[in-house]
């Protein structure tokens, strides 16, 4: 096991080399960050002085080497737009993000798993086939559509739920206040719509192939009472696959909050990191990346993990 | 577990899988209703050009002195406009026929390369294990971790804007979907007893991944399959309303909707309302097939 | 009835007073930082024009009106003297003082990392002297008119408090400590910045106690947001919302003409093929008929600016001619609008020796101005009808602007906000390119004319401004019949506000609390 978690880790850190080489490249190709954040009346010793400010003068490769020499301190490097360190730029964001996709994530299984449960155990009823209808919607609208027309109604026509923004914080969570739920709401619910769709046909599928299991015939013949045949033994087997999606799918909320953040003008990762790409703030892209990626190592290595555990039939060992 | 075989049974001859499979589906009347409008789908976006009524991609054609007429009103060349027009006074009708080859052209082909990129990989990932495995997880964890609006932006500036490019830059974005989805399948799948019969064989690697472990790993891969074909074409209109997508000049679906989206609060609602009706109704299609495809397909869900 | 709810209304008005007090407003651009000094962006300069003062501050139309100088004139050719405001004290109690000026020239050319930084507005001085606690003379390298102009640019900081402030302890609220209307109370980058009435303020109080000041950058959100009531003012309206906004009644809006012109930048220095020009079979033109001024005149009179202001714009503009608005200092009185004239645009196509016209790429953003992507969309309808057959590509403004300066295209869309001061988009759009002079940093079509060049020499000498007007209206001119550049518009700023509220628009797009007072 030890083995495996090295050797895990020394892959991983494989990953972040190549993650860090390719966003020098592409943010290289993608242009130039001084043509974007400098003022259109500058002069060209002006704009001289800003590459060089910027550490923008230096051949490509020194700039990558001046990047890790940094990194292996612990320094990621100060954003060009708010001459900030952005490791914690990022890290003050990040509440805001993880809030809203545990919120999400929290929506998604409370709707998704019982409304899959339901239409997995009685797969014919019109109830079943209204919930599948229905979970296409969540993953064919465009989020974007979506936000606006979940503010068009809550916020704006009904005035139940504040439209946009983060509420009132407590120790930096905005889930400790009441405001600040209202706040969460909208977005929350933004943000899991496709969550929602795959976890109800994740279960339904689920529980349809188990049903038809030979363990499960069994504990029917058995006896056993309908109820506890669905909730200990389909339960524990779909249970898998379930975990393994949403694990996967949490790690990806955060990573593709941008469009919901952008739309309610949520103060988190999502929406730092595309108003970063769209003004070529290099340091940030980079080291939003890097935690990114490293949340998906753990994420992974997580599911892996419970994987073993919840299935024995895989072991870890085995792999690597 | 007897139910699972590797290979179908052999058939006799007006049994083949395939006849079966015709039958199976052609027996439920959602699947078939799914693959009717489908195919109706299909036809008005592959005739598109002699259906509508207007060259929307002809800028010499569109007038912005017709922008945003309602449906139904008459443009200043005489011309009936049954579902509108929008900003640049272009047809809606005719956009939306448009706009669906588009739209298909994106969200199918970057599905179907992405899955057949992803699957291949997490089945060789889960099959040969090891150093193999590490490698191409890893890759995946890369991916996944890279947010699609940076992969498309830079996928822009090496390649310029283009159909074609929003093609790669799903694919780019997505097989790691199918390649953690198939490896976490067969992992399973590979220690079960017929893998372990088919090893003993001695058959070809090639010939276990793609005869034995695959149709096993196939139920899983079209959940995420039909929902990816559905993802890729909302995604395409994510990077359109980011200014990421096709050219503006020949708008998807997608495009459309993210066009009229800022039309919305001002009540013309039909600029972005009826390319979301059809990206909808071409969406449930897909999906409607896709579910049942998958009952017929799962060799687990069989009598 | 009407009148038992405007009575309820007002009762419930009168509840609140302490309400009253506070206003919340959301801007379209984000702030980036509180540092005055540290990035030249107008979202930035219109927190510092809140938190700050400058030696010359300017009115709504953008004139130049006392700040902390009460007056400044010349008194010798090469030396500025500007005389201070008294008794006026920064946020903390310190009196403001001479020695914060000479300060602040020295700060701002030495802020560390600024990716863009005011260097450029105190270049010109080369020696400040100190002539007593609230005189202060600035001496330039020969005549330099445009010093008070820079001056409306330079935020005057407090030496005491500021002498080794980084922009770090600015964004930290602790350093962000001017002599301006408003004090910063608390600051979230990139969200929210909360502010309180400096009650010590010299010039005209405030009506709000507190001002909450948020960014929300999504067009439609913000005005979601306005018309949910979650807040009462916002910047940007998006022209889209501009009919459903004006027919509401719980809503009001203020907007002026404002100092930014959208317009054609065309490849002017390739003789040979330029890049995205073809003839109508798709091979490279062995000229560049771009070159051509008949073929530029007929290319300007192609396109219907009434009909994009109208159907693109929703009316939130003014078609021109040129970079000013009416009213404006060296505004060219006798250049209207360039007449839409499509049949005379295909004569001039056929005098130029191009009867079957030719095929061009127009490029542009689609993320930068309002509708950019929809206005090159309608441009190439109109080019396309007079025969030069138009493919229209827009693309996100951080692949756009590095392309456009490389000069990569033959046609684009582009957008440049003025200060209201002829020689400003003259030397910085038309004027040629000369790394040495500072001219021509931003003429990416790399147009060039000598004698534009010497007018604009002899401007930049003459202190008196009736002369210097009438030098640079003759810039001007000379330049735009010669089709230098194809001005489309000049944008209209508008805000929204609940009808409660009243708002004085300014030219120059900043939003500022202290120009919004309760109706």
């Amino acid at each position: 096991m030890t083995v495996y978690l090295l050797r895990r880790l020394f892959q991983s850190l494989l990953v972040l080399v190549a993650m860090s080489i390719i966003v020098f490249v592409g943010v290289y190709a993608v242009g130039d960050p001084v043509e974007i954040l400098i003022s259109p009346d500058a002069d060209q010793a002006e704009r001289a002085r800003a590459i060089v400010a910027l550490g923008l003068d230096k051949p490509l490769w020194q700039q990558y080497l001046v990047f890790v020499q940094n990194a292996l301190r612990g320094d990621l490097g100060r954003s060009f737009v708010y001459n900030e360190p952005a490791l914690q730029l990022i890290l003050q964001k990040m509440p805001a993000t993880m809030e809203l996709a545990f919120g999400a994530t929290i929506f998604a299984i409370l709707i998704g798993l019982p409304l899959g449960l339901y239409a997995g155990l009685h797969p014919d009823s019109p109830g079943a086939k209204a919930i599948m209808a229905g979970s296409i919607l969540g993953f064919s609208l465009p989020t974007f559509w979506v936000g606006l027309m979940l503010i068009m109604v809550f916020a704006v026509q009904l005035g139940w739920l504040p439209s946009t923004g983060r509420g009132d914080t407590l120790w930096g969570w905005s889930f400790l206040t009441a405001n600040g739920i209202s706040h969460l709401i909208l977005p929350s619910i933004n943000l899991a719509l496709f969550k929602i769709s795959l976890v109800i046909r994740l279960t339904r599928s689920g529980v349809r192939e188990t049903m038809l299991m030979d363990y499960v015939k069994f504990a029917r013949a058995k006896g056993l009472s309908p109820a506890r045949v669905t909730y200990v033994h389909v339960f524990k087997n779909i249970l898998i696959p379930v975990v393994t999606v949403v694990g996967l799918e949490l790690g990806s909320t955060i990573a593709f909050s941008v469009v919901t953040e952008s739309v309610f003008a949520w103060p988190g990762m999502g929406k730092l990191i595309i108003d970063s790409i769209n003004v070529l703030d290099r340091p940030v892209i980079v080291a939003y990346l890097m935690i990114i990626v490293l949340m998906f190592i753990v994420i992974n290595l997580v599911v892996d993990i419970m994987y073993s555990v919840l299935d024995p039939r895989v072991r870890l060992e085995g792999q690597g | 577990m007897s139910s699972t075989t590797a290979t179908p049974a052999p058939a006799a001859k007006e049994e083949t899988p395939f006849r079966r499979f015709v039958s199976e589906f052609a027996a439920s009347r959602i699947a078939l209703g799914g693959f009717v409008v489908f195919a109706i789908i299909v036809v008005l976006a592959v005739f598109a050009p002699w259906i509508a009524p207007q060259n929307p991609y002809d800028l010499g054609t569109i007038d912005i002195m017709d922008g945003r007429l309602e449906p139904g009103a008459v443009g200043g060349s005489g011309m009936t406009h049954w579902l509108g027009t929008d900003d640049q006074g272009r047809d809606m009708l005719s956009g939306i026929l448009y706009g669906l080859r588009i739209s298909l052209t994106v969200g199918a082909g970057s599905a179907l390369i992405a899955g057949i990129v992803g699957a291949s990989l997490g089945m060789l990932a889960a099959y040969a294990g090891g150093r193999t495995d590490s490698v191409i997880m890893r890759v995946v964890d890369l991916q996944l971790s890279f947010p699609t609006i940076l992969a498309a932006l830079m996928i822009l500036a090496f390649l310029g804007k283009g159909i074609v490019n929003v093609v790669i830059a799903l694919v780019i974005v997505e097989w790691a979907y199918y390649a953690r989805t198939v490896r976490g399948s067969a992992l399973v799948e590979r220690r079960r007893e017929y893998i372990e019969a088919a090893q003993c064989l001695a058959l070809p690697t090639r010939r276990i991944l793609f005869r034995h472990l695959l149709p096993n790993c196939l139920p899983p891969l079209i959940v995420v399959g039909t929902i990816q074909v559905a993802r890729a074409i909302a995604l395409e209109a994510t990077l359109s309303f980011l200014g990421l997508g096709v050219p503006i000049t020949e708008p998807s679906l997608g495009l459309l909707i993210a066009n009229g989206y800022e039309y919305m609060l001002s009540g013309k609602y039909w600029i972005s309302f009826y390319p979301g009706v059809a990206l909808l109704i071409t969406i449930v299609s897909i999906n409607l097939m896709g579910d049942h495809l998958r009952d017929v397909l799962n060799p687990r869900l069989k009598k | 009835m009407r009148m038992t709810l405007a009575a309820l209304a007002l009762a419930g008005a009168m509840a609140l007073p302490a309400q009253a007090q506070t206003l919340s407003m959301a801007v379209g651009a984000p702030v980036t930082s509180l540092d005055p000094h540290f990035h030249q962006l107008s979202p930035n300069n219109a927190v510092a024009a809140m938190v700050f003062d400058r030696l010359v501050n300017t009115d709504a139309q953008a004139r130049m009106v006392p700040g902390l100088a009460e007056s400044w004139s010349t008194v010798a050719p090469d030396t500025w003297e500007f005389r201070l405001r008294r008794g006026v004290k920064f946020h903390n109690g310190n009196d403001f003082t001479a020695e914060d000026v000479a300060f602040t020239i020295r700060r701002v050319p030495n802020v560390p990392n600024s990716p863009s930084s005011f260097a450029g507005f105190v270049r010109p001085i080369r020696e400040v002297t100190i002539v007593d606690p609230h005189t202060i003379r600035f001496r330039t390298d020969g005549p330099y008119p445009l010093l008070p102009q820079d001056m409306t640019n330079v935020y005057i900081l407090d030496r005491e408090t500021h002498e080794n402030a980084a922009t770090e302890d600015f964004n930290a609220v602790r350093a962000a400590v001017g002599t301006g209307p408003f004090r910063v109370v608390s600051h979230r980058i990139g969200d929210r910045i909360e502010f309180a009435r400096n009650d010590a303020y010299w010039g005209e109080r405030p009506a709000w106690e507190r001002v909450n000041y948020r960014m929300i950058v999504n067009d439609s959100a913000r005005t979601a947001a306005l018309l949910a009531g979650d807040v009462e003012f916002i910047d940007q309206v998006p022209t889209a919302d501009l009919a459903r906004l004006r027919g509401d009644a719980r809503v009001a809006m203020s907007e002026v003409t404002g100092l930014r012109v959208i317009y054609l930048s065309l490849d002017h220095p390739r003789e040979g093929a330029s890049p995205f020009v073809t003839d109508n079979e798709g091979r490279p033109l062995e000229r560049n008929p771009l070159r051509d001024l008949r073929v530029r005149r007929a290319l300007s009179m192609a396109i219907d600016r009434e009909a994009i202001v109208a159907r693109v714009m929703e009316g939130a503009a003014s078609p021109t001619g040129q970079f000013f608005p009416p009213g404006i200092f060296s505004y060219v009185p006798d250049l209207p609008p360039p007449r839409f004239d499509a049949e005379g645009a295909r004569r001039l196509l056929a005098e130029a020796g191009f009867p079957q016209g030719f095929r061009i790429t127009l490029h542009g953003p689609n993320d930068r101005y309002p509708n950019d992507g929809r206005i090159i969309q309608a441009i190439g309808q109109m080019w396309t009808r007079i025969g030069v057959r138009t493919a229209v590509e827009a693309q996100p403004w951080t692949t756009f602007v590095a392309r456009a300066g490389r000069q990569e295209f033959s046609a684009f869309l582009i957008g440049w906000g003025s200060n209201p001061e002829g020689s400003h988009p003259l030397r910085n759009l038309v004027a040629s390119f000369d790394a040495s002079r500072g001219w021509g940093a931003s003429n990416r079509g790399r147009y060039s004319n000598p004698q534009v060049d010497t007018l604009l020499t002899e401007a930049l000498r003459t202190i008196d401004d009736r002369q210097r007007e009438q030098i640079l209206i003759r810039a001007q001119r000379m330049a735009l019949e010669d089709v230098a550049i194809i001005p489309l518009h000049i944008q209209t700023n508008i805000w929204s506000m609940r009808r409660h509220l009243r708002h004085d628009a300014r030219a120059d797009e900043l939003t500022r609390a202290q120009d919004i007072r309760p109706r």
